[in-house]
C-alpha cells in the first residue's frame, strides 16, 4: 500500500490520558481502502484506547480524525461513526441477552421496522452468518442469552457486517478470535480477506501473532502509547514482531520451554475428575507438582470440567475428587473475576482473608503486605495497590487474579483460559511463575485455547463434545496430534479438515 | 410469531412458560371443586371483578421491570388517579382528563430524572409514593366522590358468553403483548433492559426509552385507577395500597424477572388474575380471617416452588 | 498516594455526610421556627425514635448490600410477631426480661432462616420471598397475639425510655451497635464476603467466598434485628401493637439508600444509616411543628427524599 493511496480513516496526533496514565501520546494511524491492518502491542500499549477513539466510544484529548478525508469534530461518536461506515466489534459483547438473534439485528438497524420486520431481520442475519461461518448451526430465533459464548461472538461479528441503511466501509475487530474456536476463527479471517479484496477495510487487533502475520496487509506496532513500527506484514516475522513490541525475550525462549522431565506417578495423585458425559474410563488425573493441560476446540466442556473439580472442594462427588484446597483463575475477568468497586489490594487478598485473621478481625497490615508482596512478584503496573482495580490495564487485572490464586493457600490451581486477551509480555512472566510454583509442589490444571501454551504442560487431555478423547504425554505432544484429536468425532474418524 | 412458537415447542422451557397458566388453572379447579356455583358466568364475574384494575397495574409494573427498574409507587398512583376520577370525571371530564394526562407526564418526567441522574428507582419511586399519596389525601381526605355512570356501566357490563373481566383482561394481555413482544419498537424497549449500553450505542436514546416506559406505566396505572373507580362506590387515597406489591408479585408469577429485560405481558396478566382469584379462593375455603393473609403468602410460595422444580428439571 | 488519602480511602466513601447535613439543616429550620424553644427535646425525641429505625436499617443494609434484588420486606411483620412474643413471654415480670428478649430475637432468627430457605431452596427472588413470608408471619402474629394486651415489665420499659442528660440510653446503645456493625462490615470475613457477593456473586464464589453461608447469616441477622426492634418497641410503647412495624418497611429502605449504601450492592455505609434516620425523623417533626396537614406533610416528605437522592447523584455503574 503506497503512502499516497486513498484512506478510509486517518488519525493524526491522537492524545488521551486517564489521570496520570498517558494512554496515547501523539499517535498517527491510517487505514487504507481495501486494506487489512493489524494492530499489535502489549496490553497497556494503547491499542484499546486507539480503536475506541476511532470507533467513537471514547473522546480523545487531542488529535484529528479524518474519515474519508472529512475531518470529524468533537461530537464524533458511535452513531456518527456508524453513519460513516465504521463498525466495531469489541471483546465485551454488545448483544442483548434477553432478545433473539433476529431481534438483536433489529436493534442494530433502525430500518428494520414495520410489518414483517422479524422475518426480514432473521433473513438478514441468517444470510450473513451463512456467508461468514458456514455450518454455524445458529437459529435466528434463538435467544442470545442461551447461546454459548463462541456462538454469541459469531452473531456479534456477523451482525457487524450486515448492511441496511448505513454503508460498511471499515470494520474494527478487537481480539475477534479470542472467543472463537480454531474453525470459526479461520472462517472469519478468510471472510475478512474477501471483504478486503472487494474494497472494504479492516482493522484487526490480536494477540495471536500468527493470525496477524498471515491475514494482514500491514502491521502497526504500539508500545507505551506510541506507534513504534508500521510496515507491510511481509516485512515482519514472529521474532521481529515480538521484538518491536518491546519484549526482551528471544524467539528461542518462546519456543523451547525448559521443563524437568519427571516420571509420571512419582508424586501422589491430587486431582481426579471425570466429565459428566464421559462414557468410557477416560478421566483427568493430576499428580502433585504437575501442570496438566486441557485442550480441544473452545466450548467443548473444558470449563465445565474445571468447575466440577472446583466444586469437589465443597461437595462430595463420585466424579471428581481433590486432596487439597483449590483455586480457580477465571478467563472472563469481567464476569467471573474482578470486583469492580474494590481496590487492587482487596481484589488480590479476597481468597486469603482467612489467613490474614488476627483474632476475628482482618489484620490491615498483613493485608497490605500480602498485596505489596505480590505486586512485586508478579509485577503489577500500578502506582498504588489501593487504587481501584479498573485503573489497571486488562493484562494487569489478569495478573491480580493470578496473584489472588497463587497468594492463597490453594494447592491446586485451575486455570480457565486465563491468558485470553493478555499480551505476550505478561504471558511470559506468568508462565515462569507457573513453572516455579509447580516446581515447589503446586498442581495446575490449565485449560487453554492457545496450542503453544500446552508446551508448558506435563500432560495434555484433549476434550471434544464434553468428553476426554485423548491423553497425550509431553513427549508425544505435537500441534498436529492435538488438532487431530480436537477434530475427531465420536466414531474416531477425522472431522472437518483444519 | 408462529415460527417462534414452533421453534420452541421441543424446548423444556416450554413447560416453564406454561406454568403461569397452569397455576391459574389449578386455582380455578380448586375453587370450582369447593364451590360449584363459582363455575358460572355470575360466579366468575364476581370473583374476577378486581382482576381488571389489578391486571392493568401489573402491566404498568411490567413496563418498569422491563428496564430493570422497580416501581414502589404504583399503588399510591393508582389511588391518586382513582381520587382524581372520583372528584372530577363525572362533573368536569375534560379537566379530569387533562389532570390525568399531566400525571402521566409527571411519571415520564420521573423516568427522565432517573435516567439523567442515574438514580436508584427504588428510592425515587419510594419518594414519589409519598407524593402521590399526599396529593390523594389532600384531594380526598375521606372516602367519597362521584362515580360517572358510564364508567360504572362499563365495569358492570355483561357481555354474552364471556364475563367482562375475562374479556377485558384478554384484551389487555393482547395489547401489551403486541406492544412489547411483537412490535419492532418493543424489541428495542426490551433490549434496553437486557443491555442498555448496547442499545445506546446502536443509536437509540435511552432517555426516550425510559421516559416512554414510565409514561406507559403511568398510562396503564391511570386506566387501573379508572377501572377501580368504576367498581367501587367511593374511592379514597388508600384504595390501591396493596397494588404495589400485588403488581410485583403478578409480574414475577407470570415468569418475569427483575433484571435483564425478561418479561412476559401475557404471563403478567395471568399472574394478576391468579392473585385476584386467590382472594376469593381463601374466602371459599373458609380460612379464618387471621390466616387469610398468611394463606395468600402460602399460595405465592407454592406456585414459585413449582417453578423452581421445573427449572431444576430443565437444568438436567 | 499520600498516607492521608490512603486512610480516607480505607474509611470508605463519605456519602453519609449528606444525610447528617440534611438532618442538621432540618433541625436548624425547626428551631428557627420555634425560636429556639424545645430544641433539645426535639433532638432527644429524634434520637429516641431513630434508634428503632437504625436497628432495622442496619439489618436491611446488609441484605441490600448482598446484591441487586435483595430486600427484606418481612421486617414489619417480624416486628409485630417479635413484639408479641416478647411481651407474652416476659409476662410483665422483670425476671423474665432476658428470656423474653431471647425469644423475640429467636423468632426473628427463625423468620430470617425461613426467608433464606425460600430464597435458596425454592429459588424465589428475595423480594417475593420476603413478601410472601411477611404475610405468613403476620398471620402468626395475629393469631399469637389474640387475647389480653400484656404490658412490658417495668424495668424493661424504664430502660427503653431512660435518658442521661437528655440522651436516651437506648440511642447510646444503638450508636455502639452501629460502630460494632461497621467494624464487622470492614474487618471480618463475613463483612468482606458480603461486599464481595454484592459486587459479583459468581466471582465471589470462584474466589473462595462462602456465598450461601454468608447470605444465610445476612437474612437471619436482619430477622434478628427486626426481632430485637420489636421487643424494644413494645417496651417503649407500653405494649405490642400489630401495626407497630408498618412504617419501618419504607423507613428501613429509605435510611439505607439515603445513607449512601449502594442499591446495586457491594458498597455499604453504616454511619449514613444514623444520619438518614435522624434526618427522616426530624423532617417529620419539622413538618408537624410547622402545622402542615397530613397530605402536605406526605408530599413534602416525598419531595425532600427525592431531592436528597437527586443531589447525591447515582452510582457510576448502577441505576
Amino acid at each position: 500500500m503506497l503512502e499516497t493511496a486513498p484512506r478510509i480513516v486517518s488519525l493524526t496526533g491522537m492524545m488521551k490520558s486517564f489521570g496520570a496514565v498517558q494512554a496515547l501520546a501523539e499517535v498517527d494511524l491510517a487505514v487504507g481502502i481495501g486494506e487489512c491492518l493489524g494492530l499489535v502491542g502489549h496490553n497497556g500499549a494503547g491499542k484499546s484506547t486507539l480503536i475506541n477513539a476511532l470507533a467513537g466510544t471514547l473522546r480523545p484529548d487531542g488529535g484529528e480524525i479524518l474519515v474519508n478525508g472529512a475531518a470529524q469534530n468533537t461530537d464524533y461518536n458511535v452513531r456518527r461513526a456508524h453513519g460513516l461506515g465504521i463498525r466495531c466489534v469489541f471483546q465485551e459483547l454488545s448483544l442483548c441477552p434477553n432478545l433473539s438473534v433476529a431481534e438483536n439485528t433489529r436493534v442494530f438497524h433502525k430500518r428494520l421496522r414495520g410489518l414483517g420486520w422479524r422475518r426480514r431481520a432473521a433473513d438478514l442475519i441468517q444470510r450473513k452468518l451463512d456467508e461468514i461461518f458456514p455450518g454455524h448451526g445458529i437459529s435466528p430465533h434463538a435467544i442470545v442469552g442461551d447461546l454459548p459464548i463462541g456462538q454469541r461472538q459469531m452473531v456479534e461479528i456477523a451482525r457487524a457486517f450486515t448492511v441496511t441503511d448505513d454503508p460498511l466501509r471499515l470494520v474494527i475487530l478487537d481480539e475477534p478470535t479470542s472467543s472463537l474456536d480454531a474453525v470459526a476463527g479461520k472462517q472469519l479471517l478468510t471472510f475478512v480477506r474477501k471483504i478486503v479484496a472487494e474494497g472494504g477495510s479492516c482493522l484487526l487487533t490480536s494477540h495471536l501473532l500468527g493470525d496477524v502475520l498471515d491475514y494482514c496487509d500491514r502491521i502497526v506496532v504500539m508500545k507505551d502509547g506510541s506507534v513504534v513500527a508500521a510496515r507491510p506484514a511481509a516485512e515482519f516475522d514472529r521474532a521481529s514482531l515480538v521484538a518491536a513490541m518491546g519484549n526482551v525475550v528471544s524467539e528461542a525462549r518462546i519456543a523451547a520451554h525448559e521443563r524437568t522431565v519427571r516420571q509420571r506417578g512419582a508424586t501422589p495423585v491430587v486431582v481426579r475428575a471425570k466429565p459428566a458425559s464421559q462414557t468410557d474410563q477416560g478421566e483427568l488425573i493430576a499428580h502433585k507438582g504437575e501442570i496438566i493441560g486441557l485442550a480441544g476446540l473452545a466450548g467443548h466442556g473444558q470449563t465445565r470440567l474445571l468447575l466440577r473439580i472446583y466444586e469437589a472442594a465443597s461437595r462430595k462427588s463420585a466424579d471428581a475428587s481433590i486432596t487439597g484446597p483449590v483455586a480457580l483463575i477465571a478467563g472472563d475477568r469481567q464476569n467471573d473475576g474482578v470486583f469492580q468497586l474494590w481496590s487492587i489490594a482487596r481484589n488480590l487478598t479476597i481468597r486469603s482473608i482467612r489467613a490474614l485473621l488476627k483474632s476475628l478481625l482482618i489484620n490491615n497490615h498483613a493485608e497490605t503486605d500480602l498485596a505489596a508482596r505480590w505486586r512485586e512478584r508478579i509485577k503489577i503496573k500500578t502506582p498504588s495497590v489501593d487504587n481501584n482495580i479498573l485503573s489497571l490495564s486488562g493484562g494487569n487485572q489478569q495478573k491480580v487474579l493470578f496473584a489472588r490464586a497463587l497468594g492463597s493457600d490453594a494447592q491446586i490451581v485451575l486455570m480457565d483460559d486465563p491468558m485470553r486477551g493478555v499480551d505476550v509480555g505478561t504471558k511470559l512472566e506468568v508462565y515462569d511463575l507457573i513453572r516455579a510454583e509447580a516446581e515447589s509442589g503446586r498442581t495446575f490444571v490449565w485449560y487453554t485455547t492457545e496450542i503453544e501454551e500446552l508446551a508448558h504442560c506435563d500432560h495434555v487431555y484433549v476434550m471434544r463434545d464434553g468428553r476426554i478423547i485423548a491423553d497425550l504425554a509431553r513427549a508425544a505432544l505435537t500441534e498436529e496430534k492435538i488438532l487431530q484429536a480436537s477434530f475427531q468425532d465420536k466414531t474416531g474418524r477425522e472431522g472437518l479438515a483444519a | 410469531m408462529i415460527a417462534v412458537m414452533t421453534a420452541n415447542l421441543s424446548d423444556p422451557r416450554w413447560l416453564r412458560r406454561l406454568l403461569p397458566a397452569a397455576s391459574l388453572a389449578i386455582v380455578l379447579i380448586a375453587i370450582f371443586a369447593i364451590n360449584q356455583r363459582a363455575a358460572s358466568y355470575f360466579g366468575l364475574s364476581l370473583m374476577l371483578q378486581y382482576a381488571v384494575p389489578i391486571a392493568l397495574a401489573t402491566i404498568a409494573q411490567m413496563f418498569i421491570l422491563t428496564v430493570n427498574d422497580l416501581d414502589l409507587s404504583i399503588g399510591a398512583f393508582v389511588g391518586l388517579a382513582a381520587c382524581i376520577a372520583g372528584t372530577w370525571l363525572a362533573t368536569e371530564p375534560a379537566f379530569c382528563i387533562l389532570l390525568l394526562v399531566l400525571c402521566i407526564a409527571a411519571y415520564a418526567a420521573i423516568g427522565a430524572l432517573i435516567q439523567l441522574r442515574n438514580l436508584p428507582s427504588i428510592v425515587v419511586t419510594l419518594g414519589m409514593s409519598f407524593v402521590w399519596l399526599g396529593l390523594a389525601v389532600i384531594l380526598m381526605p375521606t372516602p367519597g366522590g362521584i362515580v360517572p355512570d358510564w364508567l360504572k356501566a362499563l365495569m358492570s357490563w355483561k357481555p354474552p358468553l364471556i364475563p367482562f373481566p375475562i374479556l377485558a383482561t384478554l384484551i389487555i394481555a393482547l395489547v401489551a403483548h403486541l406492544l412489547l413482544m411483537e412490535s419492532s419498537i418493543g424489541a428495542v424497549l426490551r433490549g434496553a433492559g437486557g443491555n442498555p449500553r448496547a442499545v445506546d450505542q446502536a443509536g437509540w436514546s435511552l432517555l426516550k426509552i425510559r421516559m416512554s416506559m414510565y409514561a406507559l406505566a403511568g398510562f396503564f396505572s391511570v386506566l387501573s385507577g379508572l377501572a377501580l373507580v368504576g367498581l367501587t362506590t367511593s374511592p379514597d387515597a388508600h384504595i390501591a395500597d396493596r397494588y404495589t406489591l400485588l403488581s410485583i408479585a403478578g409480574v414475577i408469577l407470570g415468569g418475569g424477572e427483575f433484571v435483564g429485560g425478561r418479561v412476559s405481558p401475557v404471563g403478567a396478566v395471568i399472574g394478576a388474575v391468579t392473585l385476584t382469584l386467590t382472594g376469593s379462593f381463601l374466602i371459599f375455603m373458609r380460612i379464618s380471617p387471621d390466616w387469610q393473609i398468611g394463606a395468600q403468602g402460602g399460595i405465592l410460595i407454592a406456585v414459585l416452588a413449582l417453578r423452581a422444580l421445573i427449572k431444576l428439571k430443565e437444568a438436567r | 498516594m499520600s498516607n492521608l488519602q490512603a486512610i480516607a480511602a480505607r474509611m470508605g466513601d463519605r456519602r453519609w455526610i449528606w444525610s447528617f447535613l440534611g438532618a442538621f439543616g432540618v433541625w436548624l429550620a425547626t428551631i428557627l421556627f420555634t425560636e429556639g424553644k424545645g430544641a433539645g427535646d426535639v433532638l432527644t425525641a429524634a434520637l429516641s425514635f431513630s434508634t428503632f429505625t437504625v436497628i432495622v436499617g442496619i439489618g436491611q443494609m446488609f441484605v441490600i448490600t448482598t446484591g441487586p434484588g435483595n430486600v427484606d420486606l418481612s421486617i414489619p411483620s417480624t416486628i409485630a410477631l417479635a413484639g408479641g412474643v416478647a411481651m407474652k413471654i416476659m409476662g410483665g415480670s422483670d425476671g423474665l426480661i432476658i428470656v423474653g428478649l431471647a425469644a423475640s430475637i429467636g423468632s426473628g432468627l427463625a423468620v430470617g432462616a425461613f426467608n433464606y430457605g425460600l430464597i435458596r431452596v425454592l429459588q424465589i427472588p428475595p423480594i417475593i420471598a420476603t413478601l410472601s413470608s411477611s404475610f405468613l408471619v403476620m398471620s402468626c402474629a395475629i393469631s399469637y397475639g389474640r387475647g389480653l394486651q400484656v404490658k412490658p415489665p417495668s424495668s424493661f420499659a424504664d430502660f427503653t425510655t431512660a435518658q442521661i442528660a437528655g440522651l436516651p440510653i437506648l440511642s447510646i446503645c444503638a450508636v455502639l451497635f452501629a460502630i460494632l456493625m461497621a467494624i464487622i462490615l470492614e474487618r471480618t470475613i463475613y463483612g468482606r464476603s458480603t461486599l464481595a457477593i454484592g459486587q459479583n456473586m459468581r466471582a465471589a464464589w470462584l474466589a473462595g467466598v462462602k456465598v450461601e453461608r454468608t447470605r444465610c447469616i445476612t437474612y437471619m441477622m436482619s430477622g434478628a434485628f427486626a426481632g430485637l426492634c420489636g421487643a424494644l418497641l413494645a417496651g417503649f410503647s407500653g405494649g405490642n401493637a400489630l401495626n407497630m412495624g408498618e412504617e419501618y418497611l419504607l423507613a428501613s429502605i429509605a435510611v439505607v439508600v439515603i445513607g449512601g449504601t449502594s442499591v446495586a450492592g457491594g458498597r455499604a455505609n453504616v454511619p449514613g444509616i444514623w444520619g438518614a434516620a435522624l434526618f427522616l425523623y426530624l423532617l417529620v417533626t419539622m413538618l408537624n411543628i410547622f402545622g402542615v396537614s397530613a397530605g402536605v406533610r406526605l408530599v413534602l416528605t416525598g419531595l425532600i427524599i427525592i431531592g436528597m437522592i437527586t443531589m447525591a447523584g447515582g452510582e457510576k455503574t448502577g441505576r
